[in-house]
């Protein structure tokens, strides 16, 4: 299992235009303008890069479902979501940061498999750092048409809403509307933006185009593990020494990544549990991190890679607070389109309050697992079967420590867990108004 | 600088013509010409965009990052889910509330500072992240919160 990498998403960061290029930035470009559309979308495929947001979804295999022109006469459209907004997750913020040419070089790639012209970039607002460093790699870029080409790239601020990640809910954004997001199908690779085929890739995704095109697939595919090829950009946070973003060979060993990049637990306390993709994922006890994060190791233990958002918890941490923090958020951010998220998640957040606080009866840990199973695979899109499928699995893996709630009537960390009394901003407007605050 | 209705013509020719895309664009801009989006702000929004006033709102309601009522010269927002949290995001919000004389949630009594809670930042391996009028401050201990108040103090 391989644990050294050169950085090939990450490699050698610049901001300006000439120190790309002068460390072999853009050559793919050109590489991939001399090969058409098809071979470059077959190369993806043959590259097996698969999508880096969440979903996993093959890449090249994307690309090919948008129609040609001659069967379908729409513009194409390449949306770029960088509305990075999943706890835990913050890869995207420093590869647009510090590799914004190859970013944008990866953009330049996809719009010519594609056949686009227009590619959008949906930023979330409160990266203003990364928006701005990526509008000055964009004005350097405008000075080069040779580069350019006849492709206009467009970067739109979102403006605070997690939903907006989810793909439909960010092109219903994009076109000025609520991000909720819509019924699938019809797809976006059909009828996306504006009604027009359309390609939604994450930022990671994105920027790891040109070195699958730089190295081509055949030496792509050298890296990883069967069915997680390439490199992935792990966000590491929490209870750890060393957070921070590290680009590793997938399948490397979770234990290795938690340990190893991250330098161990801090504070001289122990290893409690991990949250191996983001928040939407599947936590793992402390007994189970010798896994491979990759894919096809992580779907056996029933999670995922999600975004690659790894959270260390340290044993100080409540996991009855946890999943009342997490449905906290999910409840906040649900955008109340569908019934079993919108009911659900103020359920949850409800329920798990009850039991942190000491109040529930035995019945009401049943109703908790019982309102998960009532949002579970019924919403319309992966908000509200988050919640429910986090919070189950708290329970199924920490169950004593739900148990020891209701039986002691309280929270067994007695005021000393890591996330106790933390205001979330759900919650935010309990609070009594103080007297005296101007309107 | 050009007028907002000008400005808001440039982020429409963004887009296809027809479309509703730059409404986010056009109320951001509004926001920071008059620092919340009033009913005034909304009008001249529409206007601009030939749409009406309810549809502006309508938008500006869904987005956390649009204002609808005033807030204070800054605005202090801590990150308070799980990462930031378990190393010590609560105590950074109290010291906050501490300083500022007023709950997360709400603006300093002198109307200085309007100070909120917030979900991700997108800065998890860093935190506690408080973004200060945007811009993001790492590693944020209760310890900094007098230095970064002080900063906001001299006009910084």
């Amino acid at each position: 299992m391989a644990a050294e990498l050169d950085e090939i998403v990450l490699a050698n960061a610049t901001t300006r235009l000439a120190e790309y290029e002068a460390a072999g930035g853009y050559r793919a470009l050109a590489k991939a303008r001399a090969m058409t559309p098809a071979e470059v979308t077959d190369e993806l495929i043959a590259s097996e890069l698969r999508g880096r947001g969440g979903a996993f979804f093959p890449t090249g295999r994307k690309w090919s479902f948008v129609p040609s022109k001659e069967q379908l006469p729409k513009p194409h459209y390449l949306v770029v979501n960088a509305d990075e907004s999943e706890p835990g997750s913050f890869k995207d913020n420093e590869i647009l940061s510090r590799v914004p040419h190859r970013f944008i070089e990866g953009c330049l790639i996809t719009a010519h498999a594609i056949d686009c012209t227009h590619v959008f970039v949906y930023i979330r607002g409160e990266y203003s750092g990364p928006y701005e460093i990526l509008v000055g790699a964009l004005e350097e870029l405008h000075g080069r048409p040779d580069l350019r080409g006849d492709v206009t790239i467009v970067v739109h601020r979102g403006a605070g809403a997690y939903i907006c990640g989810e793909e439909t809910a960010l092109l219903e954004s994009l076109e000025g509307k609520r991000g909720q997001p819509r019924s699938k199908p019809p797809f976006p690779a059909v009828s996306g933006l504006y009604a027009a085929p359309t390609v939604v890739n994450n930022v990671e995704t994105i920027t790891s185009v040109p070195p699958v095109i730089a190295m081509g697939a055949a030496e792509y595919v050298k890296l990883g593990v069967p069915n997680t090829r390439g490199s992935r950009v792990v966000s590491i946070s929490g209870n750890v020494v060393n957070g921070g973003n590290y680009e590793i060979e997938a399948g490397m060993s979770l234990r290795e990544i938690v340990y190893g990049l991250g330098g161990g637990i801090a504070d001289g306390r122990e290893l409690k549990a991990v949250v191996p993709g983001g928040s939407s994922t599947v936590i793992l006890r402390a007994d189970e991190i010798d896994v491979g994060y990759d894919f096809d190791s992580l779907a056996r233990l029933s999670t995922a890679m999600g975004s690659a958002g790894i959270i260390v918890l340290d044993d100080r941490c409540c996991i009855v607070q946890l999943g009342l923090r997490f449905s906290e958020f999910y409840e906040h951010e649900s955008c109340g389109k569908c019934t079993p998220c919108r009911e659900g998640t103020r359920w949850l957040t409800a329920i798990l309050r009850k039991i942190e606080d000491g109040r529930a009866s035995q019945d009401e840990l049943d109703l908790l697992l019982d309102v998960c199973d009532r949002i579970n695979g019924k919403c319309l899109c992966p908000l509200g079967d988050s919640d429910a499928i986090i919070v189950a699995s708290y329970v199924a893996k920490f169950r004593d420590e739900f148990q020891a709630h209701i039986d002691q009537g309280g929270c067994p960390f007695g005021g000393h867990s890591s996330l106790d009394g933390v205001l979330a901003p759900v919650a935010m407007h309990a609070h009594p108004p103080a007297a005296g605050v101007p309107a | 600088m050009s007028t907002l209705h000008a400005r808001i013509q440039e982020e429409r020719a963004k887009y296809p013509a027809g479309s509703s895309s730059a409404v986010m664009p056009a109320l951001r801009l509004a926001q920071e010409e008059y620092g919340w989006l009033s009913p005034d702000a909304l009008r001249e929004v529409a206007d601009a965009l030939e749409t009406t006033p309810a549809f502006c709102k309508s938008i500006a309601s869904f987005y956390d990052q649009f204002h609808l009522a005033p807030i204070g010269e800054h605005l202090v927002e801590v990150c308070t889910n799980v990462s930031c949290a378990v190393v010590g995001a609560q105590q950074v919000v109290e010291a906050f509330e501490d300083a500022l004389g007023c709950r997360a949630g709400e603006t300093s009594p002198d109307g200085k500072v309007t100070l909120r809670t917030i979900e991700c930042l997108g800065g998890c391996g860093w935190g506690t992240i408080v973004s200060v009028d945007h811009r993001y401050r790492t590693r944020v201990r209760a310890e900094d919160v007098p230095s970064i108040l002080e900063e906001l103090d001299d006009g910084r």
